[in-house]
């Protein structure tokens, strides 16, 4: 068995424990977000305006990337900086036969296993509310997964290198709150102003809710979502190629 | 005795250095190790005694092959850490400063879940869990979660988890910091036992009584560097007398007194005297004889103490700080 595996087990056993608590954060808020905001404030929006489409089938894909972005970013950031400087799980794996690239190795995996589990619930309520409108909305699971991972590998390569816990907050709230409200998650960007829209289209969030947009509401286009994933892959690759080194600097030095 | 002379020793540093950037000095040096050179034989109970910032800790993270030695040789078990990290970790144990539990899980899943790290098959691991609660005292607690533990319950579960690869070496980190006097002595005790199944020992301390009990044989360390090295009772033979006075003064006393004793003790053989902040020591082969002049100056201490020499006062003539600086 690979050594990384053993990692992503000491997760998974961990989780058999806490799993419970995490389903508030991961599936019981973004749920709520859909209820409110899709069912509730939805209703004032006319559907003219969104080319015929409801605002919660507009709404619910684009919460669906954001979510996995916000789950990616609990997972990766803060548990990361936890597991070496609070529970210091990081630490004790470190002195077992594990390299520092098999303990990133096997938390990146059950990462990447708590983004797709917590889209997968996501995507289910959404098809159940009837907020999906094309079968290519199962593909808007993995493509949800690949927006979760464009954020959690460059976010684990760096929090590993942190060493003040309110640096996670502060990149939190300067960097991800706003990406939230820029990429079209919440409206069109047919709606914000022209100047502001090639700014959107460099987040990476805004081609993770274009992604799961198209593909829920059966527009998708090949090329486009070529550029989409493609832009998602080099983040997630290039996030594990800064994570090998970040892990090999801050687990053994 | 003899095979042990021929056999290579299980651990041989040799000039090792760790050195990190300067926090201080943008662009600097810090040598937390500044060349060091020891070996330690199979069965030996090693100490490095030192206070903090000695260079205790860089060193136990070189030996356990999480930290790369920036010069200098390093064999553990006739392997080179820089290349066999991985064969070398899975034949220690260690018992690092923090016990870094997993607090969510049992007593007992914490060594699961370690084992499993090393890769042992889940039968054997269950096997060891028991027998090794059993040697922790932990069976009452096998099912409890960790967060339920007391501090020296958690010490000996992270002891307990440390040995479930069954290590050759075992390394532990000041490993009776905080705990109180009842808690150390049972963890001596399990160290002993350890001791005596064959495991060799290598432990930092910055307590004097730890190390006299574990150690056949300790290094004391200053300012990243060795100090001297030997067994406890060859430091104390080399560096110290055979007893202390201890004698303490009204603190406005202390200085004239100092002066008297200090002309007392340079008339008389063999002794010697330290002022410390609080308490006056005199070093001397006889602490009777010593008390005895003392008073027949007419100095009047608030309290006099005649003691053996310990550790301590070997750290305090080596490097002249004492250790709880």
């Amino acid at each position: 068995m690979p050594m990384f595996l053993r990692e992503f087990s000491a997760w998974m056993r961990r989780y058999r424990r806490t799993w419970r608590s995490t389903i508030v954060v991961s599936v019981a808020n973004p749920l709520l977000f859909l209820l409110a905001i899709g069912a509730g404030l939805g209703r004032l929006v006319d559907p003219a305006s969104l080319n015929g489409v409801s605002y919660l089938a507009f709404f619910a894909p684009g919460m669906l990337a954001a979510a996995a972005m916000q789950n990616a970013y609990i997972e990766s950031a803060f548990v990361v900086h936890s597991a070496l400087h609070r529970e210091r799980g990081y630490v004790v794996a470190a002195a077992t036969p594990l390299e520092p690239r098999d303990i990133m190795g096997g938390h990146l995996l059950f990462i990447a296993f708590r983004i797709a589990t917590s889209a997968l619930a996501f995507t289910v309520v959404m098809v159940a509310f009837g907020a999906a409108r094309s079968p290519w909305v199962v593909l808007a699971v993995p493509a949800a997964l690949l927006t979760g991972l464009a954020f959690a590998t460059p976010l684990a390569a760096w929090a590993v290198t942190v060493e003040r816990f309110a640096t996670l907050n502060t990149v939190f709230r300067f960097v991800l709150m706003p990406m939230y409200l820029l990429s079209g998650t919440f409206f069109t960007l047919d709606a914000v102003p022209g100047w502001l829209r090639p700014v959107a289209y460099v987040l990476p969030l805004w081609h993770g809710v274009d992604l799961c947009r198209t593909l829920s509401l059966g527009t998708a286009t090949p090329l486009t979502s070529l550029i989409h994933v493609g832009y998602l892959t080099v983040l997630a690759v290039g996030g594990v190629a800064a994570a090998l080194v970040t892990y090999r600097r801050h687990l053994h030095f | 005795m003899a095979t042990d002379s021929i056999e290579a020793p299980l651990i041989e540093a040799k000039g090792l250095v760790k050195a990190y950037p300067a926090r201080d000095r943008p662009g600097g040096v810090f040598q937390a190790v500044a060349g060091l050179d020891f070996h330690v034989g199979r069965g030996e109970a090693f100490g490095f005694l030192g206070p903090n910032g000695a260079g205790k800790s860089s060193t136990m993270r070189m030996l356990g092959c999480v930290s790369p030695a920036t010069a200098g040789s390093l064999r553990i078990l006739g392997m080179d850490p820089a290349r066999d990290g991985r064969r070398i970790r899975a034949r220690l144990g260690v018992v690092p400063q923090e016990d870094a539990l997993d607090t969510e899980l049992t007593v007992r899943e914490n060594l699961l879940m370690y084992g499993h790290y090393f890769g042992i098959p889940r039968r054997v691991i269950n096997e060891r869990a028991t027998r090794l609660l059993d040697f922790a005292q932990l069976v009452d607690k096998a099912g409890d979660r960790v967060e339920a533990l007391s501090g020296g319950m958690r010490r000996r579960l992270t002891i307990a988890r440390s040995l479930i690869n069954e290590p050759e070496i075992l390394l532990l980190d000041e490993p009776t910091t905080g705990l109180d006097p009842q808690a150390r002595h049972v963890l001596w005790d399990r160290l002993f036992r350890l001791k005596q199944q064959g495991v060799t020992l290598l432990l930092t301390t910055h307590y004097m009584d730890e190390a006299e009990q574990l150690c056949d044989r300790l290094v004391v360390m200053d300012k990243g560097l060795i100090a001297d090295e030997g067994s406890p009772r060859e430091l104390i033979e080399r560096h110290s007398t055979r007893e202390v006075l201890e004698l303490r003064f009204r603190l406005d006393e202390q200085e004239q007194a100092a002066e008297k004793v200090r002309a007392l003790v340079g008339a008389r053989d063999g002794e010697r005297m330290e002022v410390l902040p609080d308490r006056l020591l005199v070093y001397t082969p006889d602490g009777e004889a010593a008390l005895a002049a003392v008073t027949s100056e007419r100095l009047a201490p608030i309290t006099a103490l005649v003691r053996r020499s310990t550790l301590e006062d070997v750290f305090l003539r080596l490097t002249g700080r004492s250790l709880t600086d």
